[in-house]
Order: structure tokens, then C-alpha cells, then sequence
């Protein structure tokens, strides 16, 4: 019989027997997030099925991320009965300014190889970095983990993509993924899993593996999933107490597609309004002015994007006169980093404005709104139309590096070229 | 089991997110469906909450409700008395919900669907869509065993509180 591709290998575990792609597995969940988005909705789906008790509250983490703060009484009362819920079933609860519960899941190292995670929030794939199967579900779905501590899952096929060489000067994670985005289109991968082999893998981080992960949902993939390897041990080890175990695929599982990416030869993208895969090279896109430059979110609010971001700021100064700079920590954790290295500091005086850790205004539920008619550069992961919160606004997706160019430049470009343009 | 639905059929291209089904900021407002429903596809079709009548079959393109997992993109569906959506193919967490919820998701070939055309759907380990204005009958995806065991059970609330676990 042929063998296993691992997340195969990772649901097999969870279910409890073997399993192949097509099948519908009844799986053990390790860790289930929600957020203020979802768990509302589960709390009530969990009352109508009879539950009074949780599974395993442990295992729960609940994230109050999407209305943070709350900007109207609804909100407010909404994270009141989730308060509530937490407390009297002992569930972990990250309150507001905690940050966006993909991010506290990896910081406080509940995403450990050989896992499942599954998160009430489509971008719970980010954790798939970690050597985990982790995937996105609906509230129903937390509210059946809630009740029994398990989950239906069809396991998924999978894409073999096998990275090559390093990515250039000037070109990131972010860059990568949207190269993805643009070969397989918004639906290319649904249902299947992204696995990530090869020598490139190696020179992407432990960090620049979540920004990947996160966007494979962006092609529709079910979940993405990195080797473990020495990178993602240093990250992991400072926050996990227990042995971290490795989990491979074997050599001949049966992949339905298999891609090679030449790292090299990638340059800057950006994805243009209203659709991720709408990506077009940076050296291609026309004069486009920004009114907002949008640095945060679950894609890129770590603090080695905001250091990317500033080492451009303080190589070329101040935004452009008219440019918004909104600056939003994934998480606490981040904003401590950067307030003891002094990059919050350098934001402040560069005149941005600092949100309140969390989703911001990437999906328009809280921070700050573009106007009408606005162009806005982002590091985060959506641009659908008014997914800011204002569908007259137009958002952009590129790296930190290509959002803190454009927001000095006054128009969309990449580092080089208005480097050489000075 | 194996049943029949019958309905007119309400056309929407390729993909279509969950942020069009209904915008992310309606649920801060509420989220029962009965209100929510008054918004769909607010962004992209103004006059549809207006017009869409029970048991309407709403047709699309491929990747229907890519983008966020909110769940609200499935019951607001719903609560519009909606039964049953026919796509091309579905993103995969609209998929679930939609199965969670009762919400017959129907995988096939929509291309030669037109809006307002009279469908007779027949859902079970077959199921098969008959197109009244062209005579057309289109057979659509199977679906799962254990997939139509939650849908026929009307979702994963009356699944689970029949069974207590999976």
C-alpha cells in the first residue's frame, strides 16, 4: 500500500486509525480556538444541542479579537456573555488587547508537531507552520468540539510543493504566498492540503512559515503544513515544555499535484481589489496613490514585520503627506517587543496610529476605517470588497517592506525602485 | 433517504465570499438570521433581500462563500428559507457550515442554469438536477454517507442532540 502524506499521517493520529484522502475521519481535537466572531454563535448552538457542561475546557482557547475594543454597546454585551461562558466553565480566556487569537495560540505554544487544531476563524491554517494539521471551522463545529471534543474532517488530498533556493533581497513570505495565490487562483487548492518540502523551506523562518500557512486558506486549501525542522525548534522550544516529535511524510504518498518553486526567482506582489489571486508583480502595476498604509493582522503584525516596515521609514523618513499609517500588534506579546525595543516609540513619532492589539481594521470590525474612494496598501490577507469596513475603499496586498515604500512614496511601489527613483 | 425540492433558481457568479453573503459588520449588530436575512447579499445584489422567496434555490459559480468561516453567511441562508445551493464547487468551510446547518450543499455543473428557471431537485445517494426551461438534468456530486447522515438529521444541533457524540 502506498504511503502516507502527512496530513494523512496527522489525521490518522487524530482519528485513531488510518485514514486516506477522500475519507471522512472522526478526529480527537487537541486544541480548538474561537473568537468573539464565533463564539457566540457556538455558545448558542452548543446550548441547543443539550450541552450544559464542556468537554475538555482545557483544550479550548477563546480569544477576544474582533471587536477589540468593543465600538458599540452590542459588541460590548457580546464579549460580556462570552466572559461569562469562560469563567463558570473554566475555559482559557484571552481578553481585549490580548491580540488576535491565531497569534496567542502560537505564542503560548499550543501548536506543537503531530497536533490538530482547528480554529472557529478562517485563518486558524497559520498554525499549520508548526508540523500540526490545523484548519478553520465554522461554530457549529466548535460547539460539537465543545459538546464532545472531537470533529468530522474529509481528509484532504494534497499539493506537493517543494521550494527551492532563498528568496532575493527585498522579496518576503508575503511575496510567496501571493505568487501562490496567483498560480492556483482562489479556489485552486479547496479542499486540499498545502505540504511544503525542499531546501527552501530552511531559509524561511519559524515566522515567515505562519505568513504562508495563513494564506493558503486564500486558494482554498483545507490546511498547509511545514516540516519540523531546527527553525521551527528554536521558536518552539522557548514556549513548549514537552519533547517536540517531528512527523514526515513518507517518501512515496500519492500527491495530487506536485509544484516547484524556484525562490529565487521571485520578485515584490501585490494583490489588486477585490480578490487575493487578483496579484500582478509590482514592477507591473500602474501609478496607483495610497491614502492608508495598513500595517498589522494575523498575516503580518509580528514584530519582524514591523521591523522590516521601519527599517524603511528610517532609511526615507515620514509617510507622504496624506498617508495614514495604522499600526496594529498582532498581540501583546508583540507590542511588549516592540515597546522594549523601542519601534513603537519610533512608529509614534513617525505619526501612526497605534490600534489596540488585535484584528484592527482588517475585516472593519474595529481600528481605524478608510474613507470613500480610498487606496489602501496592507500586510494583511483579505481586499474584498469593503472588507475594511467601507466598500468604496480599495485594498491592496503586499509586504511590510512594499506598505512602508508606498506610505512614503505617497503611491503604490517596491523598495527598489523608489530607492532608485530618490 | 431521498427526497425531492423544488424551486426557482437565483443566480451568483464565481466566487462568491461569506463578506458578500452578508457583510461582516451586520453581525455586530445580531446575528439572528431572521434579521440578517434582510441583508443578504447586500454588497452585491441590493434588491435580493426583497425578492428572494421561501424555498428559492440559490445557483453559483465555483468557490461559493471563499473568504471568512462566520457562520452567519450559512444561517442568514437559511433563515430566507433556503434549503438548498447549487455550485460549482463550494469553499470548503461554507461546505461545512452549510452541512452543519441543514443546508444542502450541491456540487455540479450551474453553467446552463439561468436566473429564475424552475429546478426540480432529487437529494439522496444520488442526486440528480432537473432544469424545467431546458429540459436539462444534471447529476450532481455524491455526497458522503456520513456527510447526509448530519443533513438528513437537519444538521449538526439535532445530530448531536440525538446522538450525544459522532
Amino acid at each position: 500500500m502506498r504511503g502516507m502524506t502527512l496530513s494523512e499521517k496527522l489525521l490518522s493520529a487524530a482519528a485513531g486509525r488510518n485514514v486516506r484522502a477522500g475519507e471522512i475521519a472522526i478526529c480527537e481535537v487537541d486544541c480548538a480556538m474561537g473568537t468573539d466572531g464565533s463564539i457566540p454563535m457556538a455558545m448558542d448552538y452548543f446550548a441547543s444541542m443539550g450541552g450544559v457542561r464542556v468537554h475538555a475546557p482545557e483544550r479550548l482557547l477563546f480569544a477576544l479579537d474582533h471587536y477589540a475594543p468593543p465600538a458599540s454597546a452590542k459588541a460590548a454585551m457580546l464579549q460580556a456573555r462570552i466572559r461569562r461562558f469562560a469563567r463558570e466553565q473554566g475555559i482559557p480566556l484571552f481578553d481585549i488587547g490580548a491580540g488576535i487569537g491565531h497569534q496567542i495560540v502560537v505564542e503560548q505554544g499550543l501548536a506543537t508537531p503531530g497536533r490538530l487544531l482547528a480554529g472557529a476563524d478562517s485563518h486558524a491554517v497559520t498554525y499549520g507552520a508548526a508540523n500540526c494539521f490545523a484548519t478553520g471551522i465554522g461554530s457549529s463545529d466548535l460547539a460539537g468540539i465543545m459538546l464532545t471534543g472531537k470533529t468530522w474532517l474529509r481528509v484532504p488530498e494534497s499539493i506537493r510543493i517543494t521550494l527551492h533556493g532563498k528568496l532575493p533581497r527585498g522579496v518576503y513570505p508575503k511575496d510567496l504566498a501571493l505568487c501562490l495565490a496567483q498560480l492556483f487562483g482562489a479556489d485552486g487548492a479547496t479542499y486540499q492540503a498545502l505540504e511544503f518540502h525542499g531546501d527552501g523551506v530552511a531559509s524561511l523562518d519559524f515566522e515567515d512559515r505562519l505568513v504562508v500557512a495563513n494564506l493558503s486558506v486564500e486558494m482554498g486549501a483545507k490546511n498547509a503544513v511545514f516540516p519540523f525542522d531546527a527553525a521551527a525548534r528554536r521558536y518552539l522550544e522557548k514556549r513548549v515544555a514537552g519533547p517536540l516529535e517531528a512527523v514526515s511524510a513518507d517518501p512515496d504518498a500519492q500527491y495530487a499535484r506536485v509544484i516547484d518553486v524556484d525562490l529565487s526567482t521571485l520578485q515584490p506582489y501585490v494583490a489588486m481589489p477585490h480578490n487575493v489571486d487578483n496579484v500582478t508583480s509590482l514592477a507591473e502595476l500602474g501609478n496607483v496613490p495610497v491614502q492608508m498604509a495598513y500595517l498589522g493582522t494575523c498575516t503580518g503584525g509580528r514584530a519582524k514585520d514591523f521591523r522590516q516596515a521601519l527599517a524603511v521609514f528610517r532609511e526615507y523618513g515620514k509617510p507622504a503627506k496624506g498617508v495614514q499609517l495604522v499600526v496594529t500588534p498582532a498581540s501583546r506579546e508583540v507590542m511588549h517587543e516592540l515597546t522594549e525595543g523601542g519601534e513603537l516609540a519610533e512608529f509614534v513619532a513617525l505619526g501612526a496610529v497605534i490600534v489596540t492589539p488585535g484584528c484592527g481594521s482588517c475585516c472593519g470590525t474595529a481600528g481605524a476605517i478608510p474613507e470613500d474612494g480610498a487606496n489602501v496598501v496592507s500586510t494583511a490577507n483579505r481586499n474584498f470588497k469593503g472588507r475594511m469596513g467601507n466598500a468604496s475603499a480599495n485594498v491592496f496586498l503586499a509586504s511590510p517592506e512594499v506598505c512602508a515604500a508606498s506610505a512614503v512614496a505617497g503611491r503604490i511601489v517596491s523598495l527598489q525602485t523608489f530607492a532608485a527613483s530618490r | 433517504m431521498q427526497f425531492s425540492v423544488t424551486g426557482l433558481a437565483r443566480r451568483f457568479g464565481d466566487d462568491v465570499n461569506t463578506d458578500y453573503i452578508i457583510s461582516s459588520q451586520r453581525k455586530r449588530e445580531s446575528l439572528d438570521p431572521a434579521v440578517l436575512k434582510n441583508f443578504l447579499f447586500e454588497t452585491i445584489a441590493p434588491e435580493f433581500a426583497q425578492t428572494v422567496r421561501i424555498g428559492d434555490i440559490l445557483v453559483a459559480g465555483k468557490n461559493f462563500g471563499c473568504g471568512s468561516a462566520m457562520e452567519v453567511a450559512v444561517t442568514a441562508v437559511v433563515g430566507a428559507g433556503i434549503r438548498v445551493v447549487l455550485a460549482q464547487s463550494f469553499a470548503r468551510t461554507y461546505f461545512r457550515n452549510a452541512i452543519n446547518n441543514g443546508l444542502y450543499p450541491v456540487e455540479c455543473d450551474t453553467r446552463a442554469i439561468r436566473e429564475g428557471d424552475a429546478l426540480q431537485i432529487d437529494i439522496g445517494a444520488h442526486t440528480l438536477v432537473r432544469c424545467a426551461s431546458n429540459d436539462q438534468v444534471i447529476e450532481a456530486a455524491p455526497i458522503a454517507h456520513d456527510i447526509l447522515k448530519i443533513l438528513d438529521a437537519g444538521g449538526l444541533v439535532p445530530y448531536l442532540r440525538r446522538h450525544s457524540s459522532f
